[in-house]
């Protein structure tokens, strides 16, 4: 007996049949592995200005509420929402045409009022970012919205990773003293980097 | 009747479900909490919660300007 012919045949069955069940076993083994590996996200927060500040701390805080890894890298200006004391945090709405101005006090009709101060009125009072910030903190607190140090606590607690920029430091003269002693670590680039390709969401902010 | 109530009302996203991983992180397995809401957006955001997190939303009901949510934990 010829034993060629016959491998042959068993190698053309072998493939067929894979053909046939691979497709569907990979799926199925990926659909598993997805159903129990918990989500990912990697924020790389670059803002530090009181309404960019919430976007980062609301995903992130959110993410690890729903039991996902999180790892928050502040670099820039984003590095500033790392301080030990926020109450710097201000908005500017000079040049901000996106910003609803409405006043959060007063009857219902006066706040549905949007106020639409030029910049040329806004550049020329002093102290306007202070007046805007003061109105947006009185905005969110009626709300019900948490506050920024509310919203970083909580992420703290449910274990988000936060990250500093080692660079950032040192291009402003800034000291690790500044910040809260929960900062994880200060990387570079190269170190988050890998980190953002392993999650499964990565957001720049 | 719930184990434990979380008054979540008058807050807003994402407040209910980070006070409510809090509270769940306390409760014992099988426990059920209570969590009473104003924010709509709540609604989708307990279901999706639950779905991740793999604890059982019992129910899901609004009462008045009032959702009230009962949640088991796994």
């Amino acid at each position: 007996m010829d034993p060629k012919p016959n491998d042959a045949l068993i190698d053309e069955l072998i493939k067929r049949r894979l053909d046939e069940i691979l497709p569907q076993k990979i799926e199925q083994v990926l659909a598993e592995r997805r159903e129990k590996t918990p989500g990912s996200l990697t924020i790389i927060a670059t803002k530090g200005t009181l309404d960019w500040a919430y976007p980062p701390f609301i995903l992130g805080s959110t993410a690890a509420a729903l039991g996902w890894n999180v790892s928050m890298f502040f670099t820039f200006y984003g590095l500033q929402l790392l301080r030990k004391d926020l109450s710097f945090l201000k908005v500017s709405p000079l040049g901000n045409p996106g910003m609803p101005m409405k006043m959060p006090f007063g009857p219902e009709w006066f706040r549905h009022v949007n106020w639409n101060i030029p910049n040329a009125v806004q550049s020329i009072v002093p102290g306007f970012e202070s007046l805007a910030s003061t109105l947006m903190k009185q905005t969110i607190h009626n709300k019900g919205v948490a506050t920024i140090p509310e919203l970083r606590e909580m992420a703290i607690e449910a274990g988000v990773k936060l990250i500093g920029c080692q660079m950032t430091v040192d291009l402003f003269g800034f000291s690790r003293d500044d910040f809260i002693p929960e900062v994880k670590e200060y990387v570079g680039a190269a170190t988050f980097l890998p980190m953002a390709r392993d999650a499964d969401v990565s957001l720049f902010i | 009747m719930a184990d434990a109530v979380l008054d979540a009302k008058g807050m807003n996203c994402p407040l209910p479900i980070l006070k409510t991983k809090k509270a769940l992180q306390t409760m014992q397995p099988g426990g059920l909490l209570e969590v009473l809401a104003t924010d709509p957006g709540s609604v989708a955001d307990f279901e999706s919660f639950c779905r991740q997190t793999g604890n059982q939303l019992v129910s899901s009901i609004k009462e008045g300007d009032v959702f009230k949510f009962v949640l088991k934990r796994k």
